[in-house]
């Protein structure tokens, strides 16, 4: 498994990969591109520790729908979540546009590097990837970071340090607001739909 | 104050889950089937009636959209429904709250799109980034097919519907309705020429209407309480209730549904808690998304909150993503972040978007230091010109205005950047005349 070129789907994934392509018209297999890609690099997570796409098993996804592979490596390669080289076992994605930067994100970016992250590379013991990304949605609940499937929101300076103190201690810190509130309702409880909440 | 009884997302916050048997408590799925028996001309003159404009930015009316869509099929063509779900504008975070805490609304709201158009499936389109949001959709999906809502004789209406979730891989452009569809296809986000139009020819060469994730969830309560009442709210041609989310300096970010046209100021005072260190503070405001041009304060403290309000002081509604700077704010950095955020996105297409928003990136960013000669604003301003309406999509006009912005409102403050960058005392105001 160390070069990838004998990647094949694990016996779940075979199945969901059937079920993907379903979703699309006959004749319309390409269009299953880019969820089957996100398959794949689930897989090689689930098996390597690291998520990310090694040629040989995007090659192994265009055999599959029969796509040329140069047309699933132009997909892989156009959209910036899939990863082309491997990244750390969590990849840090702190957001760095206005919304977020206005709100401080200056700080989560330096809680980053005094723990060693430096942005676009892998940290010495393979545990995290630093990468600025561009705006992820979250502006209400600035700033904000993704580490690999979660959120962690409303973050500061000392809010990022522990969640990357967590992480490197091996515990889940708890992912959304970081200061409690519920989602994007405003701090200190709802200006509406007081009796739902 | 928008009331409570008369807010459409009264599970916004996800105070209480998400799921099908909740929904169905707060109203969802209720009489769907009926709703469908009004037949497909009524749905979309009434949704015409209720004023809806498209919640993505654009601002289209949302009947008239649909009723560009072929009533037969003379060539055995199917008809698709695309729903907008990447949300991906800096500033907006509207769509994630429908998705993740009151999903049925938006698959319940694509079933009755979906018939009224005619179409045989929906594809909704989320943001890759959306990942605990897709798996709430997915799950939400799943729930409506096993409930017969969905699928075969959707509602028990006789009508076959289909609805499936794509997940998206990070790229903002996937935005725009061509390229989206261009994604689902399984290519690179890039967008088309048009025409032809996607009502005509869409999803596989298909009639398709591509419409935002909040124009959809909004249609089954609108029809469930009726277009007047819809109507009801806001201004003439600016009507119904909107989803703001307001990030930035003010005390308490926040998203939340109120009136169309609801003046800024109310906006912030009744559910923000007021502009960080106090009215006098506030500098200026993005008031729908990146790509629209900043506004000062002194313009915006008192306008409505609509599109044809902030269109009158040349800029716009957008998704209604409203970012608030205070005094501390450094603002050619704030915009220069956001010259980064369109280099980054550029799909890399189309020549002046592709080159312009590299170079305008860079000239900004040296004027963030008052690197610059003082001429390089005109070029600047002029290099805006020469992107802004010479690409494919409007991703070109999107980088140009947001600076064209800054330079009209913001000129005295870039130039006292470079004048103190070469040395030069920064020229003094004008003394006040003597009393």
């Amino acid at each position: 498994m160390s070069d990838f070129t004998d990647f094949k789907w694990s016996d779940a994934n075979a199945v969901e990969a059937e079920r993907i392509i379903g979703r699309y018209p006959k004749g319309r297999e390409n269009s299953a591109i880019m969820p089957l890609l996100w398959l794949a690099q689930y897989q090689v997570a689930a098996q390597t520790g690291v998520a990310w796409l090694p040629l040989p098993v995007i090659e192994f996804v265009a055999a599959q729908i029969g796509m040329p592979k140069i047309r699933a490596l132009e997909v892989a390669t156009f959209y910036t979540m899939y990863n082309l080289k491997p990244v750390g076992r969590f990849h840090v994605q702190v957001c760095g546009t206005t919304p977020c930067m206005l709100r401080g994100s200056d700080d989560v970016l330096r809680a980053c590097a005094d723990k060693g992250l430096k942005k676009g590379e892998v940290t010495n013991d393979g545990l995290f990837t630093l990468t600025e990304v561009e705006c992820l949605g979250a502006c209400a609940n600035a700033p904000m970071v993704q580490v690999n499937d979660d959120n962690y929101e409303d973050l500061t300076y000392e809010t990022m340090t522990a969640i990357l103190d967590d992480l490197i201690a091996g515990r889940t810190p708890k992912a959304g607001s970081q200061i409690g509130r519920t989602a994007s309702c405003p701090e200190g409880g709802p200006t509406s739909l007081k009796e739902i909440a | 104050m928008l009331a409570d009884k008369d807010r459409i997302f009264t599970n916004l916050y996800g105070f209480q889950p998400w799921g099908l048997e909740h929904a169905m408590k707060r109203g969802d799925w209720a009489g769907t089937k009926e709703l469908l028996a009004r037949g497909q001309d009524t749905i979309i003159q009434q949704v015409k009636d209720s004023g809806l404009r498209g919640r993505g930015g654009a601002g289209f009316s949302t009947g008239t959209k649909w009723s560009f869509m072929p009533k037969e099929s003379k060539d055995g063509r199917p008809s698709f429904l695309v729903v907008n779900a990447d949300e991906s504008e800096p500033g907006s975070c509207k769509d994630r709250e429908i998705i993740r805490h009151d999903p049925h609304k938006l698959i319940e709201g694509a079933l009755i799109a979906g018939y009224a158009m005619r179409a045989r499936a929906a594809y909704i389109y989320i943001r890759g980034e959306y990942i605990r949001e897709a798996e709430v959709l997915f799950a939400a999906v799943e729930e409506a097919y096993a409930k017969g809502f969905i699928g075969k004789n959707a509602c028990g209406s006789g009508y076959d519907f289909d609805v499936f979730v794509h997940r998206g891989g990070g790229a903002y452009i996937c935005g725009e309705e061509t390229a989206m569809i261009e994604s689902l296809e399984g290519k690179k986000g890039q967008p088309r020429l048009k025409p032809p139009f996607p009502a005509g020819a869409g999803l596989y060469g298909c009639p398709t209407t591509v419409n935002n994730v909040e124009s959809i969830a909004v249609v089954p309560t609108i029809l469930r309480r009726g277009p007047e009442w819809f109507a009801g709210f806001g201004r003439p041609n600016n009507l119904g209730t909107k989803l703001f989310q307001i990030s930035g300096h003010v005390n308490k970010p926040c998203v939340v549904e109120d009136a169309m046209s609801v003046p800024f100021r109310e906006l912030i005072e009744t559910h923000c808690g007021g502009i960080r260190g106090g009215w006098d503070n506030l500098l200026a405001v993005i008031p729908g998304g990146s790509s629209v041009p900043l506004v000062p304060a002194h313009q915006i403290i008192d306008a409505p909150m609509d599109f044809d309000g902030l269109r009158d002081l040349k800029s716009g509604l957008g998704t209604a993503a409203v970012i608030v700077m205070d005094k501390s704010t450094d603002i050619v950095r704030a915009i220069a972040r956001l010259s980064y955020f369109y280099k980054h996105e550029s799909c890399g297409q189309c020549t002046p978007c592709r080159e312009g928003t590299g170079w305008m990136w860079r000239v900004m960013e040296r004027l963030v230091t008052g690197d610059a000669e003082p001429s390089e604003i005109d070029l600047l301003l002029e290099v805006t010109t020469q992107v802004e309406g010479h690409t494919i999509c409007a991703l070109g006009d999107a980088a140009a205005w947001p600076i064209q912005g800054l330079i009209r409102h913001f000129r005295p403050e870039i130039e006292a950047r470079i004048a103190k960058r070469r040395g030069f005392a920064v020229v003094p105001e004008l003394p006040q005349a003597a009393e």
